[in-house]
C-alpha cells in the first residue's frame, strides 16, 4: 500500500462530458488515459509521476470496468517495454517514470520500440525531475527524443493542456507511428487546477482481441536488415507525418505574432512564468494577452521548420527560451533559420542562463534583459519590478543589513531519515563497527539510504544509480588484501535491478565483499508502493518473497537476515562478521525491519481503535533527564533523528542545549540501544504509558507507589530546607 | 488590492510533515468557495522527508475575469512578488528572506516563532545554535508586516497541528479578502480532526491579534534556611556580580553532597573574590566540576519525585493512564570502580580476577526499572553511596584535577585575566559519560600542556579560545590537533 491513498480522488476519474474535474496535474493525465481509450498502463514510481502509479493502483477497480490493464513493472525498462503491445495491435498504451534516471534505465527498450515504430498509439509519460527539489542529476529528456526519435510534449503547465496533450498525444503516436514521450515538469505534476472532462472510452480494440488472434509482421523486430528500413522510415515516412499532423493540428500555439518585430519561442512548460514575467513588465495582461509575440512549443521534438519561417517573419530577433542544457532547441533553431536563409537573429542561451532551472526571477531578469537590447521603449512607461528595482535607498540600508544577518543563520535543511526510521540503526551500527574495524569504502544506492552520505552519520563514497550498489564496488576485488568494502542497497534498488547486476554479477566474479540490503518492505522513497518482498498482503499483486531466499537463489552462502534493526547490537555483530570472518565468498547482510513512515500510518489508527475500545495497549517512547544530560550531543551524532533534538539547558550554571526526545517520538528503542552499544550516558529513559490498565496494573502501581513514595519523601527529607 | 487585476500570490515554507501541504488545500477550498480562482503547487518529492517545501499559490478573483478569457497562473514566485508569505518555523523564515520572497512593500509576513534546530545546530559538540534574535529581526525589517507568534506552541496547547494554527493567523491578518467564517469552514469541509483544528485555528488567530508578552527571565535562586548562612556570607565577601551564580552553586552542591561540601566551594573560591570576570566563569565551572556525574549523583537525580513528575508531564500522561520508567544504564569497571573508596577502586582497576568478573558482570548494557520496587532501591542504594563518596576513587581523582586546574587561573588571574579567563572555561571541554568523558579530558589536558606556550604568545587568551572550540568541534580531536600543530 502506497503512502499517499488517493481512493476519494480516484472517484474523479468516473466524471462524464462536461463535468468539472478539480485536481492534482497527474490525477487529470490519468483521466485524460481513459478518455482516450487507453487498454494498458505501466510504470515504475518515482518523484514526480509517483502519484499517478498511486492513483493507478487505487483507480484498479474502474480501470477493470474500462477493460484497462495497469501494472507496477518491475522497472522504467520493463515498463517502456510494455508498449510492445501497441507494435502489431491497434492498441492504445502508456507508461510513466520519472525521467531522466527512469528513462535512462528504458532506454534500450525505448529504441527498440522506436526503431520498429507502432501501431496503437504509444504513450511514454516523462516526470522531468529538473530543478528545485529534483533529486537527480541534471539532465534533459530532450536528449533520449532525439536520438531515438520519438516525439517530445511539453505542453503549458495547466490541465486542459495537459489533457489535450495527453489525447493529441496517441493521435500523432498513431498517425506517424512513433511513439510519443510526454515530459511533465515537478509543478506541473503537483499544480492543483481543473479542467472540463468528458466521457471514459472503453477501448474499442482490447487485450483479449490481440491475445486470442495474434499477428505478427516481420519487418517490425528490430534485426537487419529491418532495422536500415526503419531508420529510412524513420526519416522517409514518420517525421515527415510528424510534422504534418503538428502542423494541421496547430499543437504549437502563436499568439500576437506580428505584434513587433522581435518575438520569444518558449518550451510550452514554461509559458506561465513567461507570461507572469511579460505582465510585470507590463507587457502582458494576467489573460495572457500580450504585447509580445509568443511562440509556445507545446512540441518540443520534431521542431517544424516552417512554423520558425513564419513567426521569424519580419522579425529583427527572436528570444528562445528553453531550459537546461545543452540548448538543443537553440541550437536546432540557428540551422532551421540559416539553413532557410532567415537573417532574424537568433537569441537565448546568452540572456538566460545556460544551467539551472528557469524560476519566475530568471525568467523576469532575462526577458526584461533582451527586450531591453531589442526595444527598449517598450518598457519604459512602466516601473520596473521589484527584484530589477534600483538597488536599495539609503534609508534602507539598514533592512538589508538585518535581512543578510538573518540570511546568514539559516542551515540547509536536507531531507533525512524519518522519525524512528529502521534504516537510521543500519548506519549507527556501521558507525560503531567503524571504530572497531576503522573506515572501509563504502559504496550507496539510491533510495532513503542514501541520505546515510549526510551528517551525522557521512558513510559512503558514490552512488551509481538504482540497484547499482553493489556494482559500484565491482572493481574493489583483489588478493592483494583482505580487507572488504561494504555497498549498501535497498529492497526497492534490489528487485528493479540490482539481484542481477549487484550479487549475481558479484557470485560470478567471485567476490569477496560485503553488501547489507536494507530490506523495509516498500519502495518508500518514492512513496512506499508494495515489491516483491513486501510483507503486507496486496490484493492486486503478489509480495512476500523474501529477498535471502532470492540471494540464496543466485549463489550467496554467506546470508544473515537480521530482522530487527533497532537492536544494533545485532546489527553491529553482523556487520563486523561480514567484514572480518575467514570465509572468501560474497557475503549479504539483509536488513529487515519495516519502514517506519508507512508502519505508523498502517498501526496508528488501528492502536486508536484499540484505546477507545477500552483495551489496554501501551505506547513506547523515550525521554532523556535534562538534569543528567551534560550536552555533549554524541547520541544526537550517532541518530540524527527528527525526534532527538536539543533545548536551552535549564540548569542555570551551564548555558549548552540539553537533549530532548520531543513527541513526536515513537519508540523505536534505537536510543536506548546506543546509548547501551556505544556507553553514552545514563540519561535515557523508555516510559511506557499503559492505557486502558487492568485492575492488576492498578493494583501493582499502587502497591509500588506506596514504597516508593515512602523513599522519595526520605529524599525530600535530606534536601528540605536548602532551597527556599 | 490594486487597480489592475492581478493575482493574489502566496507562499508557505514548511518542513515534510508539518501540513504545508493541508494548509495550502484549505487555502484553495477557502478561495473557490468565495470567489476565486486558485492554483496551488508543490515541490514534494524527497522533500517530504523532514527537509524544506515550499508550497505555492495563487488567487485570482473570478469577478475580474472577463468573459471567454483564463488567468494564466504562475507555478513559482517571483521575487519580491508576494503577497503573503508563511513560514511554519523561524529558520524556515530566514530562508524565506533569503531566497528574496518577502518584500518591505508588499508582503504579511507570519512566522512562527518557534525552532526545529537542524543537523548542523544539533550535533555541535556544545552550544550550536543560531542567533534567532537576528532571525526575527531580519523578519520584522525584511516584512511589509511581521506576524509572529509561537504557533506551534498555541497548536500543542489547543492539541492541534501548527497548520491550522497558522491558518488562523493568516485570517487574522487580513491579507485575503476573506472572513474568518468562511477560514473556519475551509476547516469543517475537509473534515479530518475538525475540533482540534478549529481549537488551535482560534489561538493562532487570537495571537495574530494580540502578540504575547515575551516571558520573564527566570527566577533566581533563593536559598532555604539551611544555606542561609552560606547565602550571608555569599552577599558580605564576593561581589555583587557573581551573587546569583554563588546562590545556584551553592544550592547544587548542597543537593549533591552536603552544606559543608558547598562551604568548600566557597572557601576554594575566595582568592579569587576580586577577579571579576574570572570570579563568576571559574565560580560556575568549579560548581559543575565538583559535582561532576558519578553513578551516585545519577542515581540520587533519577529517584527523586520531582524527576517522576517530569516524566509524566513529558509524557503527556493523562489521569487514566499508568507510567512505568526504564532507565538505560551501562556501567562499566571505571564507574563502578570510582564510586568506590579509593583503595577498593584502584585495586578493582588492576588487572586480576576482580576485575575480570566486573568486566563480565558490566559487558552489556542494563535496563533497570525504577517504576519497580527492585528497580527503584537498586538505584536510591546507589544514591546512598553518597555518604562514601568523599573517600571514593573518583572524588580524589576529580579533586587533584580541579586543584591543578584553580591554580593555574589563580597564578594567571591578577596578570593575565584574559587567558586565566579562557583556562577557566576550558573546563567545559570536560564533560559526559565514559568514553565522550575521558576524550573531553584528553582535550582538556592537550591545552593545558601548551599554556606555557600561550602564555608568552599576547594573543594566548585568544588562541586558547580557539583550541578549546576546535577541541569542541569534533568526536576525533583532528581539528584540535591540527589546530595545536600550529602553536
Amino acid at each position: 500500500m502506497a503512502e499517499c491513498s488517493f481512493t476519494a480522488e480516484v472517484e474523479k476519474l468516473r466524471l462524464g462530458a462536461g463535468e468539472h474535474f478539480h485536481g492534482e496535474g497527474i490525477l487529470a493525465v490519468t483521466k485524460a488515459l481513459l478518455q482516450s481509450g487507453v487498454a494498458y498502463v505501466a510504470g515504475y514510481q518515482g518523484a514526480p509521476i509517483s502519484h499517478l502509479m498511486d492513483v493507478l493502483a487505487d483507480a484498479n477497480d474502474i480501470m477493470r470496468e474500462l477493460g484497462v490493464r495497469f501494472e507496477h513493472s518491475a522497472s522504467e525498462a520493463t515498463a517502456a517495454a510494455t508498449l510492445a503491445a501497441s507494435v502489431n495491435y491497434p492498441l492504445r498504451g502508456a507508461v510513466t517514470f520519472k525521467s531522466t534516471v527512469g528513462t535512462n534505465v528504458a532506454s534500450d527498450a525505448i529504441a527498440n520500440l522506436a526503431s520498429g515504430g507502432v501501431v496503437g498509439g504509444a504513450l511514454i509519460i516523462v516526470g522531468e525531475d529538473y530543478g528545485e527539489g529534483s533529486s537527480i542529476m541534471q539532465e534533459r529528456s530532450h536528449a533520449f527524443a532525439m536520438k531515438s526519435q520519438v516525439w517530445l510534449l511539453d505542453p503549458r503547465p495547466n490541465l486542459p493542456s495537459i489533457v489535450r496533450a495527453v489525447e493529441n498525444g496517441f493521435e500523432l503516436s498513431e498517425a506517424s507511428s512513433t511513439p510519443v514521450m510526454l515530459e511533465l515538469r515537478i509543478r506541473a505534476c503537483h499544480v492543483y487546477g481543473s479542467f472540463t472532462s468528458k466521457d471514459n472510452v472503453r477501448p474499442a480494440y482490447t487485450l483479449k482481441d490481440a491475445i486470442e488472434r495474434p499477428r505478427r509482421e516481420v519487418d517490425r523486430i528490430v534485426l537487419p536488415p529491418s532495422t536500415y528500413l526503419h531508420e529510412k522510415e524513420k526519416i522517409e515516412r514518420r517525421w515527415p507525418a510528424a510534422v504534418n499532423f503538428i502542423q494541421e493540428r496547430g499543437l504549437n500555439e502563436f499568439f500576437s505574432e506580428g505584434a513587433q518585430d522581435v518575438g520569444i519561442v518558449l518550451q510550452g512548460g514554461l509559458y506561465n512564468g513567461v507570461i507572469r514575467a511579460l505582465e510585470l513588465l507590463g507587457l502582458a495582461d494576467p489573460f495572457g494577452n500580450t504585447r509580445i509575440p509568443l511562440y509556445v512549443l507545446n512540441v518540443t521534438y520534431p521542431l517544424v521548420d516552417a512554423e520558425f519561417a513564419q513567426f521569424c517573419a519580419g522579425k529583427r530577433s527572436i528570444l528562445i527560451v528553453e531550459e537546461g542544457q545543452p540548448d538543443y532547441i537553440e541550437q536546432a533553431v540557428h540551422a532551421i533559420l540559416r539553413r532557410g536563409d532567415v537573417q532574424t537573429r537568433v537569441h537565448g542561451k546568452d540572456f538566460l542562463h545556460m544551467a539551472g532551472e528557469y524560476t519566475g526571477s530568471v525568467l523576469l531578469k532575462g526577458v526584461r534583459a533582451y527586450i531591453d537590447s531589442q526595444s527598449p521603449a517598450l518598457l519604459e512607461r512602466h516601473a520596473p519590478p521589484a527584484v530589477l528595482a534600483p538597488a536599495v535607498a539609503e534609508g534602507d540600508r539598514e533592512t538589508a543589513v538585518a535581512i543578510r544577518e538573518a540570511a546568514a543563520q539559516v542551515h540547509g535543511r536536507p531531507p533525512s531519515f524519518c522519525t524512528g526510521c529502521p534504516e537510521r540503526p543500519i548506519f549507527t551500527a556501521i558507525k560503531l563497527v567503524e571504530r572497531e574495524l576503522g573506515s572501509h569504502h563504502v559504496s550507496c544506492d539510491i533510495g532513503c539510504h542514501l541520505f546515510s552520505i549526510l551528517p551525522p552519520f557521512n558513510i559512503g563514497a558514490t552512488t551509481m544509480g538504482y540497484g547499482l550498489g553493489w556494482a559500484g564496488a565491482a572493481a574493489f576485488n583483489t588478493p592483494e588484501t583482505s580487507k572488504r568494502t561494504l555497498s549498501i542497497m535497498g529492497d526497492g534498488g534490489f528487485w528493479h535491478n540490482g539481484l542481477t547486476s549487484g550479487v549475481g554479477n558479484a557470485v560470478f566474479n567471485q567476490t569477496d565483499n560485503v553488501l547489507v540490503v536494507v530490506d523495509n518492505g516498500y519502495s518508500a522513497a518514492t512513496g512506499g508502493q508494495d515489491i516483491l518482498s513486501s510483507k503486507a498482503s496486496n490484493p492486486i499483486r503478489a509480495t512476500n518473497h523474501p529477498i535471502e531466499k532470492a540471494v540464496r537463489g543466485v549463489g550467496v552462502e554467506w546470508v544473515r537476515t537480521v530482522d530487527h534493526t533497532y537492536s544494533l547490537e545485532r546489527m553491529r555483530d553482523a556487520l563486523r562478521s561480514a567484514l572480518t570472518t575467514s570465509e572468501k565468498g560474497p557475503k549479504v547482510v539483509v536488513a529487515s525491519s519495516e519502514c517506519m513512515l508507512n508502519k505508523q500510518r498502517r498501526v496508528k489508527p488501528v492502536l486508536r481503535k484499540a484505546i477507545s475500545d477500552g483495551r489496554r495497549v501501551v505506547r513506547e517512547r523515550f525521554g532523556v533527564d535534562p538534569d543528567t544530560c551534560t550536552g555533549d550531543h554524541s547520541c544526537i551524532r550517532l541518530s540524527g533523528c527528527p525526534s532527538l533534538t536539543i533545548r536551552p539547558n535549564p540548569d542555570p550554571l551551564r548555558s549548552d542545549p540539553v537533549t530532548v526526545v520531543i513527541d513526536s517520538c515513537v519508540g523505536c528503542g534505537l536510543c536506548g540501544e546506543a546509548a547501551h552499544a556505544a556507553v553514552l550516558c545514563p540519561s535515557f529513559y523508555r516510559a511506557e504509558i499503559i492505557n486502558n490498565p487492568t485492575w492488576w496494573d492498578r493494583w501493582l502501581r499502587h502497591a509500588r507507589s506506596t514504597v516508593i513514595g515512602w523513599l522519595q519523601t526520605r529524599i525530600e527529607r535530606r534536601l528540605a530546607g536548602l532551597a527556599a | 488590492m490594486s487597480a489592475k487585476p492581478r493575482a493574489l500570490t502566496i507562499a508557505i515554507l514548511a518542513m515534510g510533515g508539518e501540513g504545508g501541504g493541508v494548509l495550502a488545500d484549505w487555502i484553495v477550498d477557502l478561495a473557490e468557495r468565495n470567489g476565486f480562482v486558485a492554483q496551488a503547487t508543490s515541490v514534494p518529492g524527497v522533500a517530504q522527508r523532514t527537509g524544506a517545501t515550499v508550497y505555492y499559490l495563487e488567487l485570482f478573483p473570478r469577478g475580474e475575469i472577463p468573459a471567454g478569457a483564463q488567468p494564466v497562473l504562475a507555478l513559482a514566485p517571483v521575487s519580491g512578488e508576494l503577497d503573503v508569505v508563511v513560514a511554519s518555523e523561524l529558520m524556515e523564515a530566514g530562508r524565506a528572506l533569503q531566497q528574496g520572497l518577502v518584500s518591505k512593500e508588499r508582503s504579511t509576513f507570519i512566522v512562527s516563532t518557534h525552532r526545529v534546530y537542524s543537523m548542523t545546530e544539533r550535533t555541535s559538540r556544545g552550544d550550536g545554535r543560531v542567533d534567532a534574535t537576528k532571525l526575527l529581526e531580519g523578519a520584522r525589517e525584511g516584512a511589509a508586516r511581521l506576524i509572529a507568534a509561537d504557533f506551534a506552541a498555541l497548536a500543542e496547547q489547543s492539541q492541534g497541528p501548527i497548520a491550522p494554527a497558522l491558518f488562523g493567523a493568516l485570517a487574522a491578518s487580513k491579507a485575503l479578502p476573506f472572513d474568518r467564517s468562511m477560514f473556519e469552514d475551509a476547516i469543517r469541509h475537509a473534515g479530518v480532526g475538525v475540533q482540534s483544528s478549529l481549537q488551535a485555528f482560534d489561538a493562532g488567530f487570537t495571537a495574530a491579534l494580540v502578540p504575547k508578552a515575551a516571558p520573564l527571565d527566570a527566577p533566581g535562586a533563593a536559598l532555604g534556611p539551611r544555606l542561609a548562612a552560606l547565602g550571608e556570607r555569599i552577599d558580605r565577601d564576593f561581589p555583587s556580580e557573581a551573587h546569583e551564580m554563588l546562590r545556584h552553586a551553592v544550592l547544587r552542591l548542597a543537593e549533591y553532597q552536603d552544606t559543608a561540601y558547598a562551604q568548600e566551594y566557597l572557601d576554594t573560591l575566595l582568592p579569587l573574590r576580586d577577579a571579576g570576570i574570572v570570579l563568576v566563569e571559574t565560580g560556575r565551572h568549579l560548581a559543575l566540576w565538583m559535582s561532576y556525574e558519578d553513578a551516585v549523583r545519577v542515581a540520587d537525580l533519577k529517584t527523586r519525585r520531582s524527576r517522576f513528575q517530569r516524566v509524566e508531564g513529558e509524557v503527556r500522561l493523562a489521569p487514566s493512564q499508568l507510567l512505568d520508567i526504564n532507565e538505560f544504564m551501562h556501567p562499566r569497571v571505571d564507574e563502578i570502580a570510582d564510586i568506590l573508596p579509593a583503595a577498593l577502586g584502584r585495586w578493582l582497576m588492576r588487572p586480576g580476577w576482580g576485575r575480570t568478573a566486573a568486566a563480565r558482570l558490566t559487558q552489556r548494557g542494563r535496563i533497570v526499572r525504577t517504576s519497580t520496587i527492585g528497580g527503584y532501591l537498586l538505584l536510591y542504594m546507589i544514591a546512598s553511596m553518597r555518604s562514601l563518596r568523599r573517600r571514593s576513587l573518583r572524588f580524589r581523582v576529580e579533586h587533584d584535577r580541579m586543584a591543578v586546574w584553580l591554580g593555574e587561573v589563580q597564578r594567571l588571574a591578577a596578570a593575565k585575566p584574559a587567558l586565566a579567563l579562557e583556562v577557566a572555561r576550558a573546563q567545559r571541554l570536560v564533560k559526559g559519560y565514559g568514553d565522550t568523558h575521558a576524550h573531553g579530558w584528553r582535550g582538556f589536558q592537550r591545552l593545558m600542556g601548551v599554556l606555557p606556550a600561550l602564555e608568552a604568545d599576547p594573543a594566548g587568551a585568544q588562541r586558547l579560545g580557539d583550541l578549546a572550540n576546535a577541541a569542541l568541534s569534533d568526536d576525533t580531536g583532528a581539528a584540535l590537533e591540527r589546530m595545536l600543530a600550529t602553536v
